[in-house]
C-alpha cells in the first residue's frame, strides 16, 4: 500500500509549504492534489502579501491591530500575533527562493497600500502575486524530494474508532481507486467559493477538505464569515485586485460621485472590504448604479503605471467586459470571494481530530474572524503551511500507521462509485443543481442577510440535496471521468453550504461580513465568540467557542 | 449568439480507439468565451466531454487547446472573434503533448522538460539576511517571463518539437532564462554558467529554428523565443561560443559583416569548427556531391554585394566592439 509518515490534500501555496516543511523535518511526505500545483487557486491572488518589516520602521502590533480590527474583533488574538510576528522571515524566505517582487529604488522590497490598514506594507509582483509565489513554491517542491499524487481525486477519509488513518482516491488519469495510508493528514484544499454563483473563485474550489473533515467530525469555525469582495467583474464574476484602490482608483456611483465618502470618510476605498462591499450594495440598491453595478476608475492613474502594476487585471477587463480600464471606467460589483470560517485549528494546525491538520484558506486558526483582509490570505497560507508541516513531521515520529483492510476499504468505496455511475437518467444534471445552489446562496446568504432569506436558503438546500441522491452521472467510462468527479464534489459543496447556513442563521448580530438587516448591530454581550458547526443527525449543529482576547481591547469600528 | 462547436474527440476505453469529430450546437451571450461553449457543452449537452478548466480568466494554464488550428486558452478567446462565416469553430487538443481523453493531453512530456531546467533559483554564496538587492528594473523584466502559466500554448505549436521530441522546447528554455537572467542566481555577478553550459548542449538553444510560433501561441506575452536568442547571447557571452550553434551564429554574421551575403559553401564548415571535423566533411560528403551534379553548388570565390562599404558601416555601428574598424580590411574568409 501506498504510505506515508504525512499526506498533504491539496497542493496551493499551504499544501505545498506545508509538504516542504514536513520534508525538511525527515517526514516520508506526499502531497495529493486533483490538479497539478500550479492549476491550483492561490494563482487567483493578486495585490499581495502582508508583512510588517522593522527595518521600513514597521511593527508587528500594528499590522496585528489592522488586522484585529478588520476581523471586527471576532479574530483570535494569539493566532493573529503569530501570522504578523512571523510575516517578515515568510516574506523574505519567500525572496530568497525566488520570487521576483517588485522593488523600491533602493533595490529594496517595494510596497503598497491596501485595504484596512494604516501603512503601505503589502509587497507585490505586479498584480499576480499569487501566481508568482505559487509558481515558486512549485520550484521549491521539484527540488524537495516530496511524492506527488498529481491529479488524485481524494473521495473519502479512512477512519476507523475515530482515528484518521488515510485516504481513498481516485487517479483520474487511469479511473483506478486506491488507498493511501497516512501517520498526518493536512489539508490544504482551500475554499468553497464555488458554493455561490457568480464567484471570483475556479472551478475547482468546491470545499473538498471541509467536508472531508466535517464529515468525520472536525468542526467548522465562523461559516457565516463568507467575503464579498468589492470589485468583482459583472457576468462571469472574476476579481478584479483591490491593487487598482491600493494604487490610488476610485470608486464612482452612476453620476461620479465617490460615494465612499458616506461610508468610511478616512479610509475612503481603502476600508476593509466588507464595509467597501456593504457601501457598494447599499448604493445599487439605491439605485445609484447602473446594471446592478457601481464604477471603478483607473482612469486618473497614467497608462505607464496601469502597465507596470496592473496588467493583469487590464487585460482581464479587455477580454472578458472588453473595457480598457486605462481608458474609461469598469463596471463591478461586490462578488462572493473568500470564506473566513474553516476547519477549526491551532496555532499549529491541529485539528480536533488526533493527526489531522488543516491550514490555508479551508483551515480557520482564527486569524480573520468576520473579515479578512487583503494580502493576508498569502501570509496565512505560508506561515499556518508551514507550521502544520512542522507540527505534523514532528507528531508522525511517534505515531504508529492504522491498520486497515486496504482491499475492503477500495471495494466499499468502489462500490459506492459503481452505485452512483449506475444510477438511471431521470432528466437531471448535477449542472443544475450546482447553480440552483449557487444562486440561492448569492441571493440569500448575500452582502445582506436576513431570517427570512436565509431560512430560504436552507430550503432551497433542502431541496437539492434530495436531487443530489438520484442524479445521474453521464459518463460511465474510468479515464479522465470529470463528470462523476464533478458530481462527487457537489456533495462536498452541499455539505459546507449548510454549514454556511446554518451559522449565518444562528449568529444573531452583524459583525464582520455577516450583515444582518434584521440585527444590524453588533452584539459584543452576547455574540462576541465563534460558532462550531459540527455534524449532527439530521445537520449541522453549532456550538461555541470564546474569542481569544490578548491585548487589544474592543472598540467601535469606523475607518 | 448561437455557435456551432466542431471537436475533435477520443476516446481511450472504446473498443477501437480512434480520434473523430462530433458537433454541438450552443447558444450563448455575445462576450461568451470559448471556455463558456465548452462548459455549457459539458453540463447541459455531454457529460462525457473531457478538458481541464479551472480560473477561468487566464491564470491557471489549464485549458489550453487549439481553436481553429492554432494553441491559445479557451478562457482567453472570445467566442465571436473566432467564429467563421458559417458561425462555427474548430477545437483540437493542444498538440505535440499525446492526447489522454478528448482535449485533455499527458503534460508529463511539458513537467519532464521543465524539471531538466532545473527550475529553481541557485544563488552561489550565502544568503543575506534579509532581502537581496535588486534594481525593479531586472525585477520586472523577469517577471515579464515569470508571467508564464505554463499552459503549454508554445510546446503545442512548437515546430521543432513536432519533429523532435528531445528539445527542451520553448517552455522549458524561458523557464531557464528566467534563472540566467535573474541576478540572484549564479555567481556573484548574476552569471549562471553551468545552466548555460548545459543549454548549449544538443536539444538545448541552439535546436530552435527560430519560427515564432511560440510567440505567436503565448497568451501572456512571455515570447519565449526572444528568451531562447537572448540565453544563446548569454552562453555566448560566457564562453560556450565552442558548439555548432555558436559557431553557424558567428560565421553567418561574420559572413554577412564582411561580404554583405551568405558565404553558403563555408558557412556550414565553419559551423561544425572547420575543415578538421573530419566526421562532418565526410556526411557533407553526399549533400556536396549533388549540389555539384545539379548546378546548386555555391561559387567557390564568394563575391562582395555591391557597395557592401554600406553593410559594414551598418555592422560596425551596431557592434562597435565585434566589429571595430578592422572590418573589412581583412576578410575573416581567407
Amino acid at each position: 500500500m501506498l504510505e506515508h509518515d504525512v499526506l498533504v490534500i491539496g497542493a496551493g501555496l499551504a499544501g505545498m509549504r506545508a509538504a516542504i516543511a514536513a520534508r525538511a523535518n525527515g517526514a516520508n511526505t506526499a502531497i495529493i492534489s486533483k490538479v497539478h500545483p500550479v492549476r491550483s487557486h492561490s494563482n487567483a491572488a493578486q495585490g499581495g502579501i502582508n508583512a510588517a518589516l522593522l527595518d521600513r520602521g514597521d511593527d508587528w502590533e500594528d499590522h496585528a491591530y489592522d488586522t484585529i480590527k478588520g476581523s471586527d474583533f471576532l479574530g483570535d488574538q494569539d493566532a493573529i500575533e503569530v501570522m504578523c510576528r512571523s510575516a517578515g522571515k515568510a516574506l523574505i524566505d519567500m525572496e530568497h527562493m525566488g520570487v521576483t517582487f517588485n522593488r523600491d529604488d533602493e533595490g529594496k522590497l517595494g510596497t503598497r497600500a491596501f485595504g484596512g490598514q494604516r501603512r503601505a506594507r503589502t509587497f507585490f509582483v505586479g498584480d499576480f502575486t499569487g501566481q508568482a509565489l505559487l509558481h515558486v513554491m512549485f520550484e521549491q517542491l521539484v527540488k524537495s524530494d516530496v511524492q506527488s499524487y498529481e491529479e488524485w481525486f481524494v473521495t473519502s477519509l479512512i477512519v476507523e474508532d475515530g482515528q484518521v488513518g488515510g485516504v481513498t482516491a481516485l487517479e483520474i488519469r487511469t479511473g483506478q481507486l486506491r488507498a493511501i495510508r497516512a501517520k498526518t493528514i493536512i489539508f490544504c484544499t482551500g475554499g468553497c467559493g464555488r458554493l455561490f454563483e457568480p464567484s471570483t473563485n475556479a472551478l475547482i474550489v468546491t470545499g473538498d477538505g471541509m467536508a472531508l473533515a466535517y464529515n468525520a467530525g472536525a468542526g467548522l469555525m465562523d461559516m457565516e464569515m463568507v467575503q464579498y469582495h468589492p470589485t468583482t467583474l459583472a457576468g462571469s464574476g472574476v476579481l478584479l485586485s483591490e491593487a487598482a484602490r491600493g494604487e490610488g482608483a476610485y470608486l464612482r456611483d452612476k453620476d461620479g460621485n465617490r460615494f465612499m465618502e458616506k461610508y468610511a470618510p478616512n479610509m475612503m476605498e481603502l476600508a476593509s472590504r466588507d464595509v467597501v462591499s456593504r457601501a457598494e450594495q447599499t448604493e445599487i440598491n439605491a439605485g445609484n448604479g447602473i446594471n446592478g453595478c457601481v464604477f471603478l476608475d483607473c482612469t486618473h492613474l497614467g497608462e505607464a503605471l496601469i502597465t507596470e502594476k496592473l496588467s493583469q487585471i487590464r487585460e482581464i477587463g479587455i477580454d472578458l467586459a472588453g473595457v480598457d480600464m486605462a481608458r474609461e471606467p469598469v463596471p463591478i460589483r461586490p462578488g462572493m470571494h473568500y470564506i473566513m470560517g474553516g476547519i477549526k485549528t491551532d496555532i499549529d494546525g491541529q485539528t480536533t481530530l488526533p493527526g489531522v491538520y488543516a491550514a490555508g484558506e479551508c483551515a480557520n486558526v482564527s486569524v480573520h474572524g468576520g473579515n479578512r483582509l487583503g494580502a493576508n490570505s498569502l501570509l496565512d497560507t505560508i506561515v499556518f503551511g508551514e507550521r502544520s508541516g512542522n507540527h505534523a513531521a514532528e507528531a508522525s515520529r511517534d505515531m504508529d500507521y492504522l491498520q486497515f483492510n486496504e482491499q475492503e476499504v477500495v471495494a466499499r468505496e468502489e462500490k459506492r462509485i459503481r452505485d452512483m455511475l449506475e444510477r438511471p437518467d431521470n432528466g437531471d444534471r448535477w449542472g443544475n443543481i450546482r447553480l440552483g445552489m449557487g444562486e440561492s446562496m448569492v441571493r440569500n446568504v448575500a452582502v445582506y442577510r436576513d431570517h427570512q432569506s436565509i431560512e430560504e436558503a436552507i430550503r432551497d438546500l433542502g431541496q437539492l440535496r434530495d436531487r443530489y441522491a438520484q442524479v445521474p452521472v453521464h459518463n460511465k467510462n474510468r479515464v479522465f471521468n470529470t463528470d462523476l468527479v464533478f458530481a462527487l464534489e457537489l456533495g462536498y459543496m452541499l455539505d459546507v453550504a449548510d454549514t454556511i447556513a446554518i451559522s449565518a442563521l444562528d449568529r444573531k448580530e452583524s459583525r464582520g461580513a455577516q450583515a444582518r438587516t434584521d440585527y444590524p448591530s453588533r452584539d459584543d454581550a452576547n455574540w462576541l465568540k465563534h460558532i462550531v458547526a459540527k455534524k449532527g443527525e439530521i445537520g449541522p449543529e453549532v456550538s461555541y467557542l470564546p474569542v481569544t482576547i490578548t491585548k487589544w481591547e474592543l472598540e467601535e469600528r469606523k475607518y | 449568439m448561437d455557435a456551432k462547436v466542431k471537436i475533435k474527440r477520443f476516446d481511450p476505453e472504446a473498443a477501437q480507439p480512434e480520434s473523430y469529430w462530433q458537433e454541438y450546437a450552443v447558444s450563448l451571450a455575445d462576450n461568451a468565451t470559448v471556455l463558456d461553449a465548452l462548459i455549457k457543452i459539458r453540463e447541459e449537452q455531454d457529460g462525457t466531454l473531457t478538458l481541464r478548466c479551472s480560473c477561468r480568466s487566464a491564470i491557471c494554464g489549464s485549458c489550453a487547446m487549439r481553436i481553429n488550428g492554432h494553441a491559445g486558452l479557451a478562457c482567453k478567446t472570445a467566442l465571436s472573434r473566432v467564429l467563421d462565416a458559417d458561425n462555427a469553430i474548430v477545437v483540437e487538443p493542444a498538440g505535440v503533448m499525446p492526447v489522454v481523453k478528448d482535449l485533455t493531453v499527458d503534460f508529463e512530456p511539458f513537467w519532464s522538460k521543465i524539471r531538466a531546467v532545473e527550475p529553481y533559483l541557485q544563488p552561489q554564496g550565502a544568503e543575506p539576511e534579509g532581502e537581496y538587492i535588486a534594481s525593479n528594473e531586472s525585477m520586472l523584466h523577469l517577471s515579464g517571463v515569470t508571467a508564464c502559466i505554463m499552459c503549454g500554448a508554445c510546446v503545442s505549436d512548437c515546430t521543432v518539437l513536432e519533429v523532435d521530441p528531445t528539445f527542451l522546447g520553448p517552455a522549458a528554455l524561458a523557464k531557464a532564462y528566467r534563472f540566467t537572467a535573474d541576478p540572484r542566481d549564479g555567481n556573484r555577478e548574476g552569471v549562471s554558467r553551468e545552466r548555460l553550459r548545459n543549454l548549449s548542449e544538443p536539444t538545448g538553444i541552439w535546436d530552435c529554428t527560430r519560427c515564432n510560433e511560440c510567440v505567436q501561441a503565448c497568451p501572456k506575452g512571455v515570447a519565449p523565443m526572444d528568451r531562447i536568442m537572448a540565453l544563446r547571447e548569454q552562453a555566448v557571452n560566457a564562453g560556450f561560443n565552442r558548439n555548432n550553434g555558436a559557431r553557424h551564429t558567428s560565421a553567418f554574421t561574420e559572413s554577412v559583416g564582411h561580404s554583405g551575403r551568405l558565404d553558403e559553401l563555408r558557412l556550414p564548415i565553419k559551423s561544425v569548427g572547420g575543415v578538421t571535423n573530419l566526421g562532418a566533411m565526410f556526411s557533407y560528403a553526399p549533400v556536396g556531391w549533388r549540389a555539384l551534379t545539379h548546378g546548386k553548388m555555391p561559387p567557390i570565390r564568394h563575391k562582395n554585394v555591391e557597395n557592401v562599404e554600406n553593410v559594414r558601416r551598418l555592422f560596425r555601428k551596431l557592434e562597435p566592439d565585434l566589429y571595430g574598424p578592422q572590418i573589412g580590411k581583412s576578410s575573416p574568409f581567407g
